[in-house]
């Protein structure tokens, strides 16, 4: 692992041509995926897909935002960027999860939720808000891995769960530096120094709180070697989720709104 | 506000200047003006066009809650700098001082006619209403406070979304409110929203948007977007009722849009049909 690396040269790494995304994890991750449509009241959205397959022969319910690897892949997923629709849809399969008692793998990778007309007519805010309530109480395990890009409420949609990893140049924060830079500092070209300040990285993430673990990325970023990332992220999920799924699912409850419950920096 | 007043009324009875006129409100919505006192009269609404101006989280619990009734939580909790951002401290020194606040929100228990609640009002002058760790802390302890004390929650929203010097932090209050909402929900407890001007980014991307039952004052802006952002995405202009209040209801997201006049009385109504008749205390 580099851990030398600025958070800002970590963001040319995710955001570089040629950064891996979901479609070319799941292959060599797990067996017999079933991708599922829809969220059974308005569409299908193609930022988020979900479906079932198996992991080590264990049934698993997967549900990822997906960035395109070229520009056509990227219109037709919006650039990553879900409706409230893939929400819903993400909530749908979740709940479909606890149901069948299978735990639920989340990806994220986006630069937030879509922020346009038919989003908010659709009730973006609500679809983010009831999936983060949601998923506390959900009654299954949820692991959640931050594959690139984790922006904000559309990152947090899929984002509450028993442990969150993070691969190790993705980025998890409220904003973009740009969006941060550009609000605090009415200077968007000052993103290199919001993302020096913001505390994004991976070790940020765990010293905060926010996330368990880091999965190590093959030298130079996970494009280098595809095949060593897959294997690092099945190896930490063929480890916690056998872990979680023995838990009193009371307990794995409880411990779940406490991770989130603690977070805070204030004094009284 | 009532300063305000009260100078209004000195001012004419001390009546040795002729020449007085009585300080004027001019609406921002309808660009009418109407005596300033008026305006206060009907708690900053405009008299001409029906404008809810904002109030502060005090005036909103003033209005709301009975006489008397309100204990405040929390009222000392104060946000550190988790990501030491600069001028961060000395900013909220300064709203400290200027405003009766310590952070965003102003929470605890009262009364409204007699029935027992938690209730929330968040303050659009502290950093516009945005969700930190002490909001996130104080909203959370709220619900947890009503879902052991079997009470219903009655939560103003007025906020521009997460607070964005505490970073991801801020970002994770979004988790932390959703999901005490959740656990007092599952108790089987009320939880009704009142989305004020403006309810928008996290806070509409959180506990905002999971009451019961959602009430809005007319035509406030409610959206998780920002207006700029998305005409930035779509490169057009938006119309002009685009994210108001009665957009929002229109598209379902809104159960009733009720006027400031009247909503003490609706969420009277409102507690009662739910069971929770007036108490002698809480």
């Amino acid at each position: 692992m580099d851990e030398k690396k600025t958070a800002w040269e970590r963001l040319q790494i995710i955001h570089a041509k040629g950064r891996p995304t979901i479609r070319d994890y799941i292959p060599l991750i797990f067996t017999d995926f079933y991708e599922m449509h829809g969220d059974r009241l308005c569409g299908d959205d193609k930022a988020i897909i979900g479906g079932i397959a198996r992991l080590c022969n264990r049934p698993v319910t997967i549900i990822a935002e997906v960035k395109g690897r070229d520009i056509n892949e990227n219109k037709a997923c919006n650039f990553a960027m879900p409706h409230p629709e893939g929400y819903r849809k993400a909530l749908r399969l979740a709940k479909q999860a606890e149901k069948f008692h299978r735990p639920v793998i989340c990806f994220i990778d986006t630069p937030g939720a879509f922020c346009g007309v038919a989003a908010e007519e659709r009730g973006q805010g609500e679809a983010i808000a009831k999936n983060i309530a949601e998923f506390m109480t959900l009654r299954t395990p949820v692991i959640s891995i931050v594959l690139g890009e984790g922006g904000s409420g559309g990152a947090l949609a899929l984002g509450v769960c028993d442990e969150l990893a993070m691969l190790e140049n993705a980025e998890y924060s409220v904003l973009s530096p740009r969006g941060f830079a550009s609000i605090l500092w009415k200077d968007a070209s000052r993103e290199e120094e919001a993302s020096g300040v913001m505390r994004i990285t991976a070790e940020d993430m765990v010293a905060l709180g926010v996330a368990e673990a880091i999965i190590e990325e093959p030298l130079g970023g996970a494009h280098n070697d595809l095949d060593k990332i897959s294997e690092n992220i099945k190896e930490y999920l063929s480890q916690k989720i056998p872990e979680k799924c023995k838990k009193d699912i009371d307990v794995l409850l409880k411990e779940r709104y406490t991770k989130f419950r603690k977070i805070g920096a204030f004094t009284e | 506000m009532f300063e305000d007043f009260f100078d209004v009324v000195k001012k004419r009875f001390n009546g040795s200047d002729d020449d007085y006129k009585p300080p004027m409100f001019k609406c921002p919505r309808c660009q009418e003006t109407s005596p300033l006192s008026k305006y206060e009269e009907l708690h900053r609404v405009c008299p001409k066009c029906n404008y809810h101006g904002r109030l502060s989280a005090r005036e909103r619990i003033a209005i709301t809650a009975d006489r008397d009734s309100f204990h405040e939580f929390d009222r000392d909790m104060k946000s550190l700098n988790p990501l030491d951002f600069p001028d961060y401290d000395e900013k909220q020194e300064e709203l400290r001082e200027s405003t009766d606040l310590n952070d965003a929100i102003i929470t605890g228990t009262a009364l409204i006619k007699g029935s027992p609640v938690v209730i929330g009002a968040m303050d659009s002058r502290y950093m516009m209403g945005s969700m930190g760790s002490v909001v996130g802390e104080k909203v959370t302890r709220a619900f947890e406070y009503a879902t052991e004390n079997g009470l219903p929650v009655v939560m103003f929203t007025a906020s521009g979304g997460a607070r964005m010097q505490e970073g991801i932090v801020s970002l994770m209050q979004m988790a932390k409110t959703s999901g005490a909402v959740k656990l007092h929900s599952d108790a089987g407890g009320l939880y009704i929203s009142v989305m004020t001007d403006p309810t928008t980014g996290g806070v509409t991307a959180s506990f905002a948007s999971i009451g019961d039952i959602i009430i809005a004052e007319p035509k406030v802006l409610i959206g998780f977007a920002g207006r700029r952002v998305i005409e930035g995405t779509i490169k057009q202009r938006l119309p002009e009722d685009f994210q108001l209040a009665e957009f929002m209801h229109e598209k379902g997201f809104v159960d009733m849009i009720v006027e400031r006049r009247k909503m003490r009385s609706v969420l009277s109504h409102l507690l009662k049909l739910h069971g929770f008749d007036r108490k002698e205390e809480v």
